[in-house]
């Protein structure tokens, strides 16, 4: 009935987890029922849960990003805190079952349900705002791709306390995934969290493709896109090309636990290395997939606070696209001592490092940003300049590794870990939280509060440094990842230092979560009432803070870069128009919300081998897709009206300070007599 | 201000000159490590010092974009800060043809030197190529087990667990596989590391210049036991490698099949274990027991010599490129 789910599943006997249930249980009542006492469950699912606005499904994904950032970072701690108790052989506190589960957790989360999720909120937020578009292109597939991914979610955290999750180290390399080697359900609950929530990216990544190339207001050619825009668009083509790679890798893992196959079996002609080509031609992509927007965001930012237009900004999209290209093309550099040729080693080293051209030059088109700037220190900017000293030192160490002879003695050393964290929390995560507080207004129309922000960048820098510059030690002396414990008590010292360093980092976490609190308690004070509240550039500051639901009653027309840039130099930025018209939205629909459910009902049945459930669950996705494509009611339009009663409430304050011009007077003549 | 002797007199600069002192750039940045005594940067062999080498010279050309990037970040962002009304505000400048050429050629000309280094060493560090020595060098094979490595000695006819020996400026060839999952072999101080894969063969080739005991591990996860799967690494005089041979051989234990299926088996922690005596040709089993061949058991010393020369093990590891 159950298939091999019984009452043992639940890891009764584990301290650590059981009072992590408790504290979720106990979190989750209160959450429960803090939400029924306000009587809020309507407001919930009519406002939030079934919403297709861009702008709400990017603040769900945020939210979502966020608190998997907590789930991740507390694997982090308690793999620091093993690691700096278990020397000389020492047991630690973790054994090998459970440790080994912690770091591929954590590798994944913070990849697959920290990152991404970050990076597809702020392209949701930002993006059709910055195009001068009303929503995404298709917004009911934006709220089943969110929801898919959110079912990822579920099924991950259920891991932790129904079976266990796979200990194979993030990207679950055969043979060792395989059922011979891992007989448990931790590697299915891996495929099938991984399996769900790529088919949301995959999805969302069509969205995007489509809505930059063909919801662009009038005028924007792809040469007058905002920076952001561009590695929004070169970042989704990366995952259509991508992601349906490693679909078909964790399927033909899964047709191996599953139905007996041998694609990556070490027997009957099964071969592991086609695997690892095929994860990383998918795992390469990935992470410029990721840093991409964070450097759209970066020079968003720079070019906004230093009161310049962005230096270079054809090279900058020449060098996001050259990124985007070249990404493709070097996957083999994560396994050179995979005992390839010495000639095909040298060919992906050198296409690696030149990667770093492109690179390089966008580092350089920031600094002359800067230069003959009036550069204002804000939260995002620190962020920024964090970033671009912290992603030097970590692009080094990667063209280092990227030569062959030096990766031989690096490779799958504390080095590598040291390296990648210094890129991906230098680069994607100081990108995230600049982005945050950069759009932060935008999205809630209110800033956040500078003072809890600076301290959360300074304790983030100074712990990453802290954390991981003695890792590149410990790499030089020879310690390898993912030890549980370790014979040489020399490494000690350092393991200590980096655990040091990670509590920082938690001080810098919680500075987030205290900001958060802080800003929205004095939300009056830190209001944006102009919707303008850095000086930007692009046109999602040329609406309202929050942008109102149809972001703008007319669309805005584009004969330049940095648009409303001019438009206030002209003097033109708030126009009202003399006649409004009647907008055409989408309709709200739980759909997608029924698909994600469903979707988790059939992911957590085939991990389980409960073949009814899994029936059940794929009709209940299938079936709510019939009812959603044989539903007619999905849009409406709000009339004109409605509209300009909106617009003159947001720009009646702006008129008062003499912001605000009339398109034509004649219309305010008629409105007279 | 330079210093005015090196005013006066400029001397050329040639590349060839230029590329060892790199060494030295690189070697400041690192000079923090020197009390650290780390392994990688400390290398006892050939292959490991050119390796140090290689890291060095790279982290050297590098600096020369990242040096100036990083200073002029912190330069640029405190100089144009928006208190300081000195400096010049230019709000509409935001091209310049001279700047764009520079941060794209200098780059791009550093990055070729280095892909002209990465050619170059990238063959001359291959794992698989032999090392030109007048010495007769050892050949090791290795076996990547759960989780403990078994050491095959095919000339002496002995084998060992989680321990080698060798003697120093000898090559030693190694022949790595696994029969379990994906390991990677590895002496940091000695140099490079290779995969170890079931149903494969893939080589590495080291040399030792400095006696002592090295450590040894698996440097690719490979389940519960993967933390204690170390090894120690003897280089030694070729006196003391014989008298290690002798004491191994004096050992009554034989590694033929039924030993190795139990060696085989799951375990972890395991000490040091010598074997006087090792069935021929078991190398060559382990790995056809997964191509397709006669199962372990059934392997005869007539076999063997056709398992050991398989041509497949290497086109097939070569065939993942």
């Amino acid at each position: 009935m159950f298939g091999k789910l019984t009452l043992s599943a639940i890891p009764f006997d584990q301290p650590i987890i059981m009072g992590t249930l408790l504290m979720v249980m106990l979190g989750g009542a209160a959450l429960l029922g803090f939400v029924t006492y306000q009587r809020k469950w309507a407001y919930l699912w009519s406002e939030w849960f079934t919403t297709v606005d861009h702008k709400k499904i990017g603040i769900m994904y945020i939210i979502m990003a966020l608190v998997m950032l907590l789930r991740g970072f507390a694997d982090a701690i308690m793999m620091r805190t093993q690691q700096a108790m278990a020397s000389a052989d020492a047991a630690g506190y973790l054994p090998p079952h459970h440790f080994d589960q912690v770091f591929t957790a954590h590798g994944d989360i913070m990849i697959f349900f920290m990152a991404m999720p970050f990076i597809t909120g702020l392209m949701n937020l930002v993006v059709p705002l910055q195009i001068g578009a009303r929503d995404v292109a298709y917004p009911f597939l934006n709220s089943l791709s969110f929801w898919l991914t959110a079912g990822g979610v579920v099924l991950i955290m259920a891991s932790l306390f129904i079976g266990d999750f796979a200990a194979t180290g993030w990207l679950a390399y055969p043979p060792l995934s395989e059922l011979k080697y891992s007989p448990t359900v931790g590697v299915d609950y891996y495929i099938w969290s991984l399996q769900l929530s790529g088919l949301g990216t995959t999805l969302s990544g069509i969205n995007f493709i489509v809505t930059i190339l063909k919801m662009r207001a009038p005028g924007m050619t792809l040469m007058k896109m905002p920076v952001f825009t561009w590695t929004a668009l070169v970042t989704n083509i990366l995952i259509v090309a991508a992601f349906p790679v490693l679909t078909v890798a964790l399927a033909l893992l899964g047709a191996d636990r599953y139905l007996g196959m041998h694609f990556f079996t070490n027997d009957a002609g099964g071969n592991a290395m086609m695997y690892v080509n095929l994860i990383w031609i998918w795992g390469h992509p990935e992470v410029y997939i990721l840093i991409l927007p964070c450097f759209g965001a970066y020079s968003e930012i720079i070019a906004t606070f230093s009161g310049k237009p962005l230096f270079g900004y054809k090279s900058m999209v020449y060098a996001t696209a050259a990124i985007g290209v070249l990404s493709f093309l070097v996957w083999l550099h994560h396994f050179f001592t995979m005992g390839s040729g010495a000639s095909v080693n040298a060919f992906f080293g050198i296409m690696t490092m030149i990667i770093s051209v492109p690179t390089g030059v966008k580092l350089f088109n920031w600094l002359f940003t800067m230069y003959r700037g009036r550069v204002r220190f804000t939260v995002p900017v620190l962020w920024t300049i964090g970033f671009m000293v912290t992603f030097v030192i970590g692009g080094v160490t990667g063209v280092l590794m990227a030569v062959p002879g030096a990766d031989f003695v690096l490779h799958n050393s504390l080095f590598l870990i040291a390296h990648f964290h210094n890129t991906i929390i230098g680069g994607v995560v100081f990108g995230c939280l600049a982005a945050m507080n950069y759009w932060f207004p935008k999205a809630f129309g209110f800033k956040l509060a500078e003072r809890w922000g600076k301290a959360s960048f300074w304790c983030w820098l100074v712990g990453f440094y802290v954390a991981f510059m003695p890792l590149y030690i410990l790499g030089l002396k020879g310690m390898t990842r993912r030890m549980n414990h370790y014979a040489n008590p020399d490494w000690q010292p350092y393991l200590i230092v980096a655990l040091i360093g990670a509590v920082i980092i938690l001080f810098g976490i919680f500075f987030t979560v205290l900001q958060l609190y802080v800003s929205v308690r004095d939300r009056v004070t830190l209001r944006d009432p102009s919707g303008d509240p850095w000086g930007g550039r692009t046109l999602e500051w040329s609406t309202s803070s929050p942008a109102p639901f149809y972001n703008f009653a007319v669309l805005p027309q584009v004969r330049q870069l940095d648009q409303f840039w001019t438009d206030k130099q002209d003097g033109v930025a708030y126009m009202r128009p003399n006649r409004y018209e009647d907008i055409h939205m989408p309709r709200n629909t739980g759909v997608g919300v029924f698909m994600g459910l469903f979707g988790v009902v059939l992911g957590f049945a085939l991990v389980w081998h409960i073949w009814w459930m899994a029936a059940l669950g794929l009709a209940g996705m299938v079936g709510s897709f019939l009812v959603r494509v044989y539903d007619r009611d999905i849009d409406y339009w709000v009339p004109a009206a409605e509209v300009e009663r909106i617009e003159r409430a947001r720009l009646a304050p702006l008129q008062k300070v003499g912001l605000v011009k009339v398109a034509l007077p004649a219309d305010d003549e008629q409105k007279a007599a | 201000m330079p210093h005015p002797k090196y005013a006066r007199h400029p001397r050329p600069v040639k590349l060839k000159a230029v590329i060892p002192r790199l060494r030295y750039a690189g070697a400041s940045a690192f000079l923090f490590l020197a009390g650290c005594s780390t392994e990688v940067l400390n290398p006892k062999g050939d292959i490991g010092a050119q390796e140090k080498s290689l890291i060095l010279i790279a982290l050297g050309l590098m600096a020369i974009v990242a040096v100036p990037v990083i200073v002029m970040t912190l330069v640029f962002a405190w100089r144009y800060r928006a208190g300081n009304k000195k400096a010049r505000y230019a709000p509409n400048w935001s091209h310049s043809t001279a700047i764009e050429v520079v941060v794209w050629s200098v780059p791009a000309v550093i990055i070729a030197i280095l892909a002209a280094i990465t050619w170059h060493t990238s063959h001359t560090l291959d794992p698989y190529k032999p090392l030109a020595s007048k010495a007769k060098p050892v050949t090791i094979e290795a076996v990547a087990l759960d989780w403990k490595w078994l050491f095959i000695y095919p000339d002496q006819g002995i084998a060992t667990v989680n321990e080698i020996a060798f003697p120093t400026d000898v090559p030693v060839n190694f022949h790595i596989t696994s029969d379990s999952v994906m390991n990677a072999f590895f002496i940091p101080q000695l140099g490079s590391q290779i995969y170890a894969m079931a149903g494969m063969e893939t080589q590495l080739h080291l040399i030792a210049r400095e006696p002592g005991t090295y450590a040894g591990l698996s440097s690719n996860y490979s389940g519960a036991g993967f933390s204690d799967m170390h090894f120690q690494a003897i280089a030694t005089s070729q006196q003391g490698f014989d008298a290690w041979v002798a004491k191994v051989k004096a050992q009554a234990k034989t590694l033929d099949n039924t030993t190795y299926e139990a060696l085989a088996k799951p375990s972890e922690k395991n000490p040091v274990a010598y074997y006087g005596q090792v069935s021929p040709g078991l190398f060559a089993g382990v790995i056809g027991k997964y191509m397709g061949d006669t199962p372990l058991g059934g392997q005869c010393a007539g076999k063997q010599a056709q398992v050991a020369a398989l041509p497949s093990n290497h086109t097939h590891a070569k065939a993942a490129e």
